[in-house]
């Protein structure tokens, strides 16, 4: 029997098991803030221990990617509605728990500052630096009229499907629904 | 007395989570193979996460240092 090629056959079956991958695949669901940072957390901690890192914005956490700066017309009624409604990026999220109108969030805003937290934007730095890959549900993107033109800029961001993330889970070792 | 010297100290003091690892990850190869750092931290979860962040990247931890409000962590950069 031919070892080398027995070898190079199980070898390509292991490498096909799911979960074989040093990646985490990650749906980011939620557009909390509380939630967004734990995401962003776990997001750049997993990029430090060396893994892969692939995070899926789909349905309210699109709106984190939103550009406040940004600017677009030919909206519909209900798109305006949703652009109105939806927070208009990642310091615009709020609490999902002791909001207070504004005042919950706005405290635990400044205790991770005096606290040294890194702050969304710093995280979102840091994500860029260390190669995180963030993909955009396009269906949520359309649901809600968001328009790439006023996405953030990311390095690596891309726009998607469910067959995206679902390839991206098989073969990660870790996955997350956020 | 520990049989290592650490050629260079990486001051993460202030930093909480992620940030130590994080920078850990960006800053061993500022060290060569075989060489040991001193990282300094005032985060108390560095003292788990150090060792899991070495099990996962193929470091080692060679030791870890508690005094007051100040955690040193050896590393020994192995690749």
């Amino acid at each position: 029997m031919d070892v080398e090629k027995e070898l190079s056959a199980l070898k390509a079956r292991v490498d096909e098991l799911p979960g074989a991958e040093n990646k985490l695949s990650m749906v980011v669901f939620s557009g909390d803030l509380d939630k967004q940072i734990a995401a962003m957390i776990i997001a750049t901690g997993a990029a430090a221990m060396g893994m892969k890192v692939v995070m899926f914005f789909t349905f309210w956490a699109t709106a984190a990617l939103r550009d406040p700066a940004k600017k677009v017309s030919g909206k519909n009624l209900m798109g305006k509605m949703f652009g109105f409604m939806l927070p208009k990026g990642r310091n615009n999220l709020k609490l999902s728990q002791m909001h207070m109108a504004g005042a919950g969030t706005a405290m635990i805003k400044s205790l991770m500052k005096k606290k040294n937290v890194a702050s969304m934007d710093q995280l979102y730095e840091i994500a860029a630096m260390l190669g995180i890959e963030f993909k955009i549900c396009e269906m949520s993107m359309d649901l809600m009229e968001m328009k790439r033109e006023e996405m953030i800029e990311y390095p690596n961001m891309e726009y998607c499907g469910v067959a995206t993330f679902l390839a991206n889970a098989k073969e990660s070792a870790v996955q997350l629904f956020i | 007395m520990a049989d290592y010297t650490a050629v260079k100290t990486f001051d993460y003091k202030g930093l909480p989570c992620p940030m130590p690892i994080v920078k850990m990850s960006q800053e061993i190869s500022r060290i060569a193979v075989g060489e040991v750092g001193e990282v300094l931290s005032t985060d108390p979860g560095s003292i788990a996460d150090f060792p899991a962040w070495a099990k996962t990247t193929g470091h080692q931890v060679l030791d870890i240092v508690q005094e007051p409000g100040l955690i040193k962590i050896y590393v020994k950069r192995v690749k």
